[in-house]
């Protein structure tokens, strides 16, 4: 309760400043977590989430055991996308495998397809995929349609270069039940730091405040002169530095292990990184004074956390989503980071394309910071 | 020397005067309408037993908590609407040890200072680790400082940017009698300077070395004034039994007297079992009758501020057992 309730002590502010870091040095365990985390989830995720995968279980039904269906499926082989791993009679029997889940594609080739094929008539091949997990599915279809290319003009050439037309000898069919937009592993590094820097960032800072109360010596500090802003920028400044080590660890890992490449500027990254960084640290500062405990504080942090993951366009494309999921999006900071940090290492965007995303940013920062002075607890009431 | 700044505290006649608080928590009236003044360069204790509402009124006092009615100042402001004030100058003392475990003594001693925006922090910091002997263990973390070395470092931080009051909420919990004993000349030699003090405790020794006294239960006010004034106030008598007592007899001795005519209550003290009563002559009268075949003998003795306090308590509970 205080008639100047935004009248600001520098020197007060550095107090904090300067307890936060010694204190933030003394926690041995959470500054090996904070540092370790970042390169711990980026070499986890950056190989182990493959929007490319090979050897996808096949099966297929070869109604046509000609010298042309063995080769198609030779080639097929040896894209290195697929692995036969077994013969069927019939279709019914290909949705049957497919529905157990003992195949991801069934390559299904009709049995009058060498005959229609030399008739020049353009048989077609049916490849049925296995969509659940569209990202996976899709570069081993790309991969065979462009098959159909290769494989035609290598392989029935010789006495019947009659076909050679200007179409292809015959026509792959591929059904799938998604559409999905292609991922690439540059797309997942990038947003991998926007992932990592939230939750480590919302995370300790969630943890802040809420410590400071179980503790006991929240009451100590509200009995002081410092004040709701003070200490609230004075517990974010420590973690600013913490965050762009971060950031630079994956960027430097993104950079050389993953070979992500960065066209754009390297300041307009650090610039948005900063503005992130802060909207992520202000979240866990909003978060810590609004719990009463650690634990409410770690289910606040997640609560914020998931959406921001699965809506963000991290996981899954934005464009993709319903309209009002889109709109939920634009109400996450890891949105609009997204598309920054894609835009300035994958397109070199500038200034001027990035304002359109960074402003949100910053919207964001300055409303949250004034909800959490809001709740901040000037007594022990 | 301690001096302080001029203009920093308002001219009154009170260091604290509050008048009517009440505070609840849910439905449990956890301070029931208390007024309370200290002046200037007083020693103010403040009694009760655990749970009586001495940390919640302390907390009011210092702007930490809001009263739900009632008001008053704290060195001339307001506690409601002046809190920031307040805080600037006053030193409190949480019941519980409250500074930052993972910091050392200097640490936390400079991190006092520079949220007070003390001139001159280094000299201040390094003169309070001297003066309360704490400067070999500056560097020490907080965490792993002893009971007793935990409170003077409370005590060097909530005295570090010189209050003109000091609210202290059981300082001496868990220390021992030379450390207690430094602890109240050092409270002394602050009050000859003109800084007033409020201290709760539930030491007796510690009670009488106070200037005035406040005695607390249920959130009620039950007496307040000098010591000898709240003894000679409840108009007690008390006779010590001596003798040869072995505990077994004493507890039996007790038992004995409980209810009979004139005793009020009864309390051993070492050997002896001081009986205290209000009727004079009723208690003397039955004592003589109980203890005639004994070999005891009965002296008369001063009634203590314990044994006021215990008669306080138990008449207050009494009380409060037929309200409802």
């Amino acid at each position: 309760m205080s008639r100047r309730p935004f009248f600001f002590s520098v020197a007060r502010f550095w107090g904090i400043v300067r307890k936060e870091f010694l204190q933030l040095k003394r926690d041995r365990v959470t500054l090996a977590v904070t540092i370790g985390i970042p390169v711990m989830l980026l070499i986890l995720f950056g190989y182990a989430i493959n929007m490319d995968p090979k050897n996808l279980k096949t099966m297929m039904i070869d109604a046509d055991r000609s010298e042309f269906s063995r080769s198609f499926i030779m080639a097929m082989h040896n894209t290195g996308y697929f692995k036969f791993v077994g013969e069927l009679n019939n279709e019914e029997e290909g949705e049957e495998a497919l529905a157990r889940g003992d195949t991801q594609f069934v390559v299904n080739i009709p049995s009058d397809f060498s005959r229609q094929l030399v008739r020049g008539e353009r048989p077609a091949v049916l490849i049925i995929a296995d969509a659940t997990d569209p990202a996976a599915a899709s570069n081993a279809i790309g991969a065979v349609t462009r098959l159909a290319e290769s494989v035609g003009w290598k392989d029935f050439g010789g006495p019947l270069t009659t076909l050679h037309g200007s179409a292809l000898p015959f026509e792959v069919l591929v059904h799938r039940r998604y559409n999905p937009e292609g991922i690439t592993q540059y797309n997942i590094v990038p947003g991998l730091m926007g992932v990592i820097l939230m939750m480590t960032m919302v995370m300790i800072t969630g943890l802040a405040m809420v410590r400071e109360r179980e503790r006991g010596t929240m009451e100590n500090l509200l009995a002081t002169p410092v004040r709701p802003l003070e200490v609230m920028t004075g517990k974010i400044v420590p973690y600013i530095f913490i965050g762009m080590i971060q950031a630079s660890i994956i960027l430097l890992a993104a950079i050389l292990l993953f070979s992500v490449p960065f066209v754009g500027g390297i300041v307009e990254l650090y610039v948005i990184l900063l503005v992130y960084i802060a909207a992520a640290l202000t979240v866990g500062i909003t978060i810590s004074s609004l719990s009463m405990n650690q634990l409410q504080s770690v289910q606040l942090t997640f609560f914020f956390f998931l959406p921001n993951v699965l809506l963000s366009g991290f996981m899954f494309p934005f464009y993709g989503m319903p309209y009002w999921a889109q709109v939920i999006a634009h109400g996450l900071p890891m949105t609009y980071f997204n598309r920054l940090v894609r835009g300035i290492m994958l397109k070199g965007n500038s200034w001027p394309d990035l304002w359109t995303d960074l402003w949100p940013l910053m919207a964001f920062t300055v409303i949250l910071m004034g909800v959490a002075l809001k709740f901040y607890r000037r007594t022990l009431d | 020397m301690i001096t302080r700044q001029e203009g920093r505290v308002r001219s009154s006649e009170f260091a604290i005067d509050v008048r009517g608080l009440n505070k609840y928590f849910g439905d449990k009236h956890v301070v029931d309408d208390l007024s309370l003044q200290v002046r200037p360069g007083e020693i103010f204790g403040f009694l009760g037993p655990n749970g009586s509402g001495k940390t919640t009124s302390i907390r009011l006092m210092c702007g930490l908590l809001t009263p739900d009615s009632g008001g008053g100042t704290c060195l001339g402001y307001d506690i409601i609407t002046e809190s920031d004030a307040i805080k600037r100058n006053v030193g409190y003392m949480t019941q519980r040890f409250s500074f930052w475990e993972d910091l050392s003594i200097r640490e936390n001693l400079d991190f006092i200072a520079r949220v007070y925006q003390m001139p001159d922090r280094k000299t201040a910091v390094e003169n309070s680790l001297t003066n309360l002997g704490l400067k070999e263990r500056a560097n020490q973390l907080a965490g792993t400082l002893s009971g007793g070395w935990k409170q003077r470092l409370a005590l060097a931080a909530c005295m570090l940017h010189r209050p003109a009051l000091l609210l202290l909420d059981e300082p001496t919990a868990g220390v021992d009698p030379a450390a207690r004993r430094d602890f109240w000349e050092e409270l002394h030699r602050l009050a000859a300077q003109g800084v007033s003090v409020l201290v709760s405790t539930h030491y007796m020794d510690e009670a009488e070395r106070c200037h005035k006294l406040a005695y607390i239960s249920h959130g009620a006010l039950l007496a307040q004034g000098a010591a000898q004034e709240i003894v000679a106030a409840q108009g007690l008598f008390t006779w010590a039994i001596k003798g040869e007592i072995a505990d077994e007899n004493l507890a039996r001795l007790s038992a004995m007297l409980a209810g009979k005519p004139g005793v009020l209550q009864t309390a051993a003290f070492g050997n002896a079992l001081h009986v205290t009563g209000r009727d004079p002559v009723m208690l003397e009268k039955t004592l003589r009758e109980t203890i005639a075949d004994l070999p005891y003998e009965m002296v008369r003795t001063e009634t203590g501020l314990e044994e006021v306090f215990i008669h306080l308590m138990r008449t207050s509970a009494e009380a409060r057992k037929v309200k409802r």
